[in-house]
């Protein structure tokens, strides 16, 4: 159990491979946020639907190379950081590595099965394989059949957000819960933040439970999935999303935006008072 | 006809939403696919199972979700499971009888395109990518396809084939051993588009009310096939038009939250 600012400072390097998962529920903006404020470079960032927290990361400099499967700010439209870094190298260049939400998870079932690759039935007649050379074909020595196969994905670190852990830090999940178990087991250090600890757990049987010997350090923050949701804590802030485009589409808009509630504050709690302030005066 | 006018977005959204038979699977993808997969089971189809991509099965939304796993998904489906287990287990594992898609760019054998326009690397637009779609079109029994019909979107080449339709026509999806038939219908704002049972190549099969055949045929970016025996499709009922209005409000009234 740590802070999550020291979490970050122990577990992200500049150049590390990070996943950042979450399936629009329970997305770390939290973490992503300290990842910005501590200034990280080099990141390799991984996730299947990249969106308004990877757009702040990538806006703000940290990354070099994306791997994804859906870029997008859902319901909404583009993330205008992306295109920028991608086609115009704006504030540095973006390498990307694009998949299908079945190719990643494929890759991710490897990562965490700690095998080298991942095989499905996939990508035949797409463009996809044209343009990324981890996708390639292999014939199933059973069958013959054509498959597809795709490289473990094996992150130094996966960040993923949940909905409470006990004193002991084993953590609880549920909802739509993605592919952040596969993305916690694949990788080498895992952090998650919670919404709250709790004394006793309390999980069903089968729950999406991480025992705490798998976690590097978990970290409490409230609301630390906003503007995404928390099942049972909090709704999706939709009215957020849709103001982020109006913000990310300028260059100048955006790293106000982010000087003013991201690195101009200390933490969390701060970005969410900055942010109510600056509604406040409105 | 009915008394209250409709516009062309709700025809489409009906028309779409009859394709849908009670009771099937149905792997559904977000905007235009899941009005009409959602209004379906508000009508005809009380007992479509509902399945999207963030792991909800049998989802019953009061209100149409932004996000494809927004929270009303999850609270309304008859069981939520993990990204894996949703792509390789329902999917892959051969459960789902229809996927429904939607599209920024489609081709005469109905292959789509969701990832750019022009050139992959200096884009004029980029679109978010694959998601589930090249997979939703590999393996679902059949495939519906909803968008609006015009020379952008309708095109003789796509930028990028992101999912595989009936690729070169004829015969040719065949080579890749699909367990799904691919695309049987694009349902647009203008009429209903099916594949020619022997070329694939899709032939306009019924025309909405009012609309004119040249007006189809200028919105279409290639020489447009038109069945020889051309049907109009049935205008919206009032019970169709009012479930549809219902479930537009609701979702407003919804998403209008503030931050």
């Amino acid at each position: 159990m740590l802070q999550l600012s020291e979490a970050i400072r122990q577990h992200v390097h500049d150049g590390d491979v990070v996943a950042l998962e979450g399936f629009t529920h329970l997305i770390p903006f939290a973490a992503g946020h300290e990842i910005i404020r501590q200034g990280k470079r080099g990141l390799t960032l991984i996730r299947m639907t990249p969106d308004v927290i990877y757009d702040q990361i990538i806006g703000s400099g940290c990354a070099k190379k994306l791997i994804f499967s859906w870029g997008g700010n859902p319901g909404v439209g583009s993330l205008h950081r992306l295109r920028d870094a991608v086609e115009k190298g704006w504030p540095q260049p973006l390498v990307i590595e694009e998949h299908s939400h079945a190719g990643m998870v494929t890759a991710y079932a490897a990562g965490a099965a700690h095998l080298p690759f991942g095989t499905l039935r996939g990508y035949l007649g797409t463009d996809l394989p044209k343009h990324n050379s981890n996708i390639r074909f292999i014939e199933c020595p059973f069958t013959g059949e054509r498959l597809a196969a795709v490289p473990a994905i094996r992150p130094d670190v996966t960040i993923v957000h949940a909905q409470k852990a006990d004193r002991r830090g084993n953590v609880l999940m549920w909802g739509v819960v993605g592919v952040q178990k596969e993305a916690i087991l694949a990788a080498k250090r895992a952090i998650v933040t919670v919404e709250e600890f709790v004394d006793r757990l309390e999980a069903p049987p089968n729950s999406v439970v991480l025992p705490s010997w798998i976690v590097s350090a978990v970290c409490q923050v409230k609301g630390g999935a906003f503007p995404s949701y928390a099942q049972g804590y909090y709704k999706r802030n939709n009215a957020f999303y849709k103001q982020w485009d109006k913000i990310a589409v300028d260059r100048d808009t955006f790293k106000s935006w982010i000087e003013r509630h991201v690195t101009g504050t200390k933490d969390f709690d701060g970005f969410r008072r900055s942010l109510n302030q600056e509604a406040e005066r409105a | 006809m009915p008394d209250t006018p409709y516009t062309a977005d709700e025809m489409m959204t009906i028309a779409a939403a009859r394709m849908l038979r009670n009771g099937a699977v149905c792997f559904v993808g977000i905007g235009l696919p899941s009005a009409a997969a959602n209004l379906a089971r508000l009508t005809h189809a009380p007992e479509v199972v509902l399945i999207y991509e963030s792991g909800t099965i049998g989802s019953k939304p009061d209100v149409l979700p932004l996000s494809i796993g927004d929270g009303e998904l999850a609270e309304t489906a008859d069981a939520v499971v993990s990204s894996v287990e949703i792509f390789s287990y329902w999917l892959q594992g051969g459960r789902i009888d229809v996927g429904f898609l939607g599209a920024a760019q489609i081709d005469r054998f109905a292959n789509i395109n969701t990832t750019v326009i022009g050139d992959y690397k200096t884009p004029s637009t980029r679109l978010p990518g694959a998601g589930g779609a090249p997979e939703i079109a590999a393996s679902s029994g059949e495939v519906l396809i909803t968008l609006r019909q015009t020379r952008r979107a309708f095109v003789e080449k796509l930028d990028f084939v992101t999912s595989t339709g009936h690729l070169d026509g004829g015969n040719s999806r065949e080579q890749f051993h699909f367990p799904g038939k691919g695309p049987t219908a694009v349902i647009t704002d203008l009429g209903i588009l099916t594949p020619d049972p022997v070329t694939k190549e899709l032939t306009l099969t019924s025309i909405h009310p009012g609309v004119p055949l040249e007006k189809v045929i200028e919105a279409t970016g290639w020489p447009l096939k038109v069945a020889p025996e051309l049907r109009t499709t049935a205008p919206p009922t009032e019970n169709e038009l009012r479930v549809l209005r219902d479930l537009q409000a609701r979702t407003a009234r919804a998403h209008a939250d503030e931050l």
